[in-house]
């Protein structure tokens, strides 16, 4: 799980079997749309109080908030 | 021949100032109306160009793409490509981009091209940009685009100047540029091209900020901190709410010795009769003790719209996003929530931004519950005739503080309703993704914000001119006739169609210890909540002459219980009866049967609340 303070680059983005309430082509249009694409930096900037959920996510240069559930649809090395 | 009115769009994900550049384009001359068919707001506003051609520019709901996926995206893909009922496709598209953050944007804006729209990509806030060390070659990324491109500063009016004649000049070529619509929705492998490019174009033509923003690094390690963070909501609320009653005070006693200077002044002009009455009590009186709370409006509007444009709100969202998890509601709720704390019809509005339809089913039932701002008059006037005006603990006024506990009782309950919803009614619940960008802090744009609190204010004007001047009129006759027989004892009040309504009716709230007068003033509030003080200043004007529309408080005081007083305050954190709240909540949910619902259950617990605090309240000898 990822911690306050990593960092890396976004290996891969996959929906598929991610435990959402949306469809997996849907969640990944979705984090596309945000700027989750494959080869973005992402740092892990901030977290919510219930269960560290939810992180707060620098995307390149664009901070967005997600829910772990559908962070994990974002692979990163 | 003058030229035909030019029709422009704004086009821009969420965040990227576009309602601030539509604000600097045409400043007051706006108007604010709904889209044919569906509720959602539609601003439009009209300008001139330096060449003289006239233009409209509508302001569309921020998007990411034109895949529509909620009810406002869906306006503006079906705007920009035409398909809106009654309305044409717009003749220039602007794409308005925060040049701080222009990866979504340029992304969207490769989408737009194939809409074969004329395009114009605005880079907004360039001032910004400029002084964090970011710089962009607006003609080299025009190039590559193979769109026009300006930069922008809002604030300024002459921020704007380019891009009037950038519209001028578009607006020569516009019948060559338009092309065929290629658009449909794009697959994921497609999404990931369009990133691309935009990256590779801003790679090639952006060079990269020396200082990063560190002030919202700053801010956000103190404001999203899970302790910190909650403990700084929760004061910037109860700041808000002190302010609401304590800051607006003075402009209220000024208000209200006018409108009894003026119904004095009628009463001194015109002869004793019906025109006298009519005007001093119905009209000045009735509508005048409505218009007394602008103050209040204006305030919490003016936090509300500070906050959203200091960019805090959607921290606020990401920091309620799991404990309102727990009651079953989404992160994205808490706007529409706090909108609701100015009133319910904005709030209720404003969930289309959340696209699941059981969170926004279960936003729009609790939505009412927050306490709007209509019902401040309620509360002020029965706080101020029976909660002393004394400090405890030093420094927290005994009535502010009442007021706090009237606004934590509503949100209670709400949190209360939306688990019982998601317990007994939408079981199979499973969470929506909260996904929301967080934008960087921005000084907020006082023109805007004053324009916003404005627009407000003129609404509420509006309704106090309309609805609330008719609701008192009917009052008044009700009040009034039949006229009391001659040789009558008692004020001629009891003798109306209001004394014999309110009697009839009186029984089912006896329990509550509301006398006749309280149930008669209910009966108006159906139009709109805080209507009922100026109903109660009615009845007891016309049943105690001048002296008791002047002094409602004090004669409240001495006409009801402490029992009474705070019984009334309970029925009011729920107030079922507003019946233009009830009206939205039918078309946005499109049917009656959740709005029915809504009335239901909010009578059910308006009268449980009542009938309690009525009975611990006379239990503990305040009856």
């Amino acid at each position: 799980m990822a911690k306050r303070g990593y960092s890396g680059v976004i290996h891969q983005v996959d929906a598929e079997g991610v435990d959402s309430s949306l469809p997996a082509l849907e969640l990944e249009s979705r984090l596309l749309e945000l700027g989750f694409v494959e080869g973005a930096r992402v740092e892990v900037l901030h977290e919510g109080i219930v269960g560290r959920d939810p992180i707060a996510v620098r995307v390149d240069n664009v901070t967005v908030a997600v829910r772990r559930r559908e962070a994990m649809a974002v692979i990163v090395v | 021949m003058e030229a035909p009115l030019m029709h422009l769009a704004l086009v821009g994900t969420p965040n990227s100032g576009k309602t601030s550049l539509f604000n600097a384009l045409t400043g007051s001359r706006q108007k604010v109306a709904n889209y044919p068919g569906v509720t959602v707001e539609r601003k439009e506003g009209f300008f001139v160009t330096p060449l003289g051609r006239q233009a409209s520019v509508v302001d569309l709901p921020g998007t990411y793409s034109l895949r529509g996926r909620s009810p406002d995206e869906e306006i503006t893909r079906d705007f920009v490509l035409g398909r809106a009922s009654g309305e044409k496709p717009p003749d220039l598209v602007l794409c308005v981009a925060d040049s701080t953050n222009l990866r979504l944007t340029v992304r969207l804006l490769l989408e737009l091209k194939q809409t074969g729209r004329p395009l114009l990509l605005v880079l907004n806030m360039f001032d910004i940009a400029t002084r964090r060390g970011v710089s962009v070659d607006a003609a080299r990324m025009s190039e590559m685009l193979g769109v026009p491109v300006v930069t922008s500063v809002a604030v300024r009016k002459a921020g704007i100047a380019e891009l009037l004649r950038k519209t001028d000049e578009i607006a020569k070529q516009a019948q060559v540029s338009v092309q065929q619509n290629l658009w449909k929705p794009l697959s994921v492998a497609e999404l990931r091209a369009t990133q691309r490019e935009a990256d590779k174009i801003i790679a090639a033509t952006v060079s990269l900020p020396a200082r990063p923003d560190t002030w919202t690094a700053r801010i956000d390690a103190v404001v999203l901190h899970p302790v910190a963070g909650l403990l700084v909501l929760a004061s910037v609320l109860f700041v808000m709410f002190q302010a609401v009653f304590a800051w607006a005070q003075p402009l209220m006693e000024l208000l209200s010795d006018a409108f009894s200077t003026l119904g004095q002044f009628v009463h001194d002009t015109l002869p004793a009769g019906l025109a006298q009455s009519f005007l001093q009590n119905g009209v000045i009186s009735g509508v005048g003790s409505v218009i007394v709370f602008l103050p209040q409006i204006i305030i919490i509007f003016l936090f509300i719209l500070l906050l959203e444009d200091f960019g805090y709100m959607a921290r606020a969202a990401f920091l309620m996003d799991r404990i309102m998890g727990g009651a079953g509601l989404h992160g994205r709720a808490f706007i529409p929530l706090l909108s609701s704390f100015a009133c319910a019809i904005p709030g209720i509005m404003a969930t289309r931004v959340i696209d699941n339809r059981r969170d926004r089913l279960t936003t729009i039932l609790i939505a009412p519950l927050m306490t709007c701002s209509a019902r401040i008059p309620v509360y002020t006037l029965i706080i101020s005739a029976f909660i002393p005006d004394q400090e405890v603990w030093g420094w927290v006024n005994l009535r502010g503080l009442v007021m706090f506990g009237l606004y934590a009782a509503g949100i209670t309950s709400a949190l209360g309703v939306s688990f019982l919803i998601k317990f007994f009614m939408l079981r199979d619940y499973a969470p929506a993704p909260f996904m929301l960008e967080l934008p960087d802090y921005k000084m907020p744009r006082l023109k805007s914000i004053a324009l916003g609190v404005y627009t407000r204010a003129k609404m509420f004007l509006q309704r106090a001119g309309t609805t609330i001047f008719s609701m008192m009129v009917l009052i008044w006759f009700l009040a009034s006739f039949p006229q009391p027989p001659v040789g009558a004892e008692g004020p001629g009040i009891n003798y109306s169609l209001a004394a014999i309504i309110g009697h009839a009716l009186a029984p089912l709230f006896a329990p509550l210890g509301f006398n006749w007068q309280i149930v008669v003033a209910l009966i108006p509030g159906m139009a709109a909540r805080e209507v009922a003080v100026a109903a109660l200043g009615t009845v007891y004007a016309i049943e105690g002459g001048k002296e008791a529309a002047d002094q409602i408080g004090q004669v409240l005081a001495t006409k009801w219980s402490l029992a009474t007083a705070l019984s009334l305050l309970a029925w009011y954190i729920f107030a079922p009866q507003c019946a233009s709240t009830l009206a939205v909540i039918r078309r946005e949910t499109g049917g009656t049967k959740w709005m029915a619902l809504t009335f239901a259950y909010m009578f059910v617990l308006a009268y449980a609340a009542s009938l309690l605090t009525y009975n611990v309240a006379v239990a503990l000898g305040a009856g």
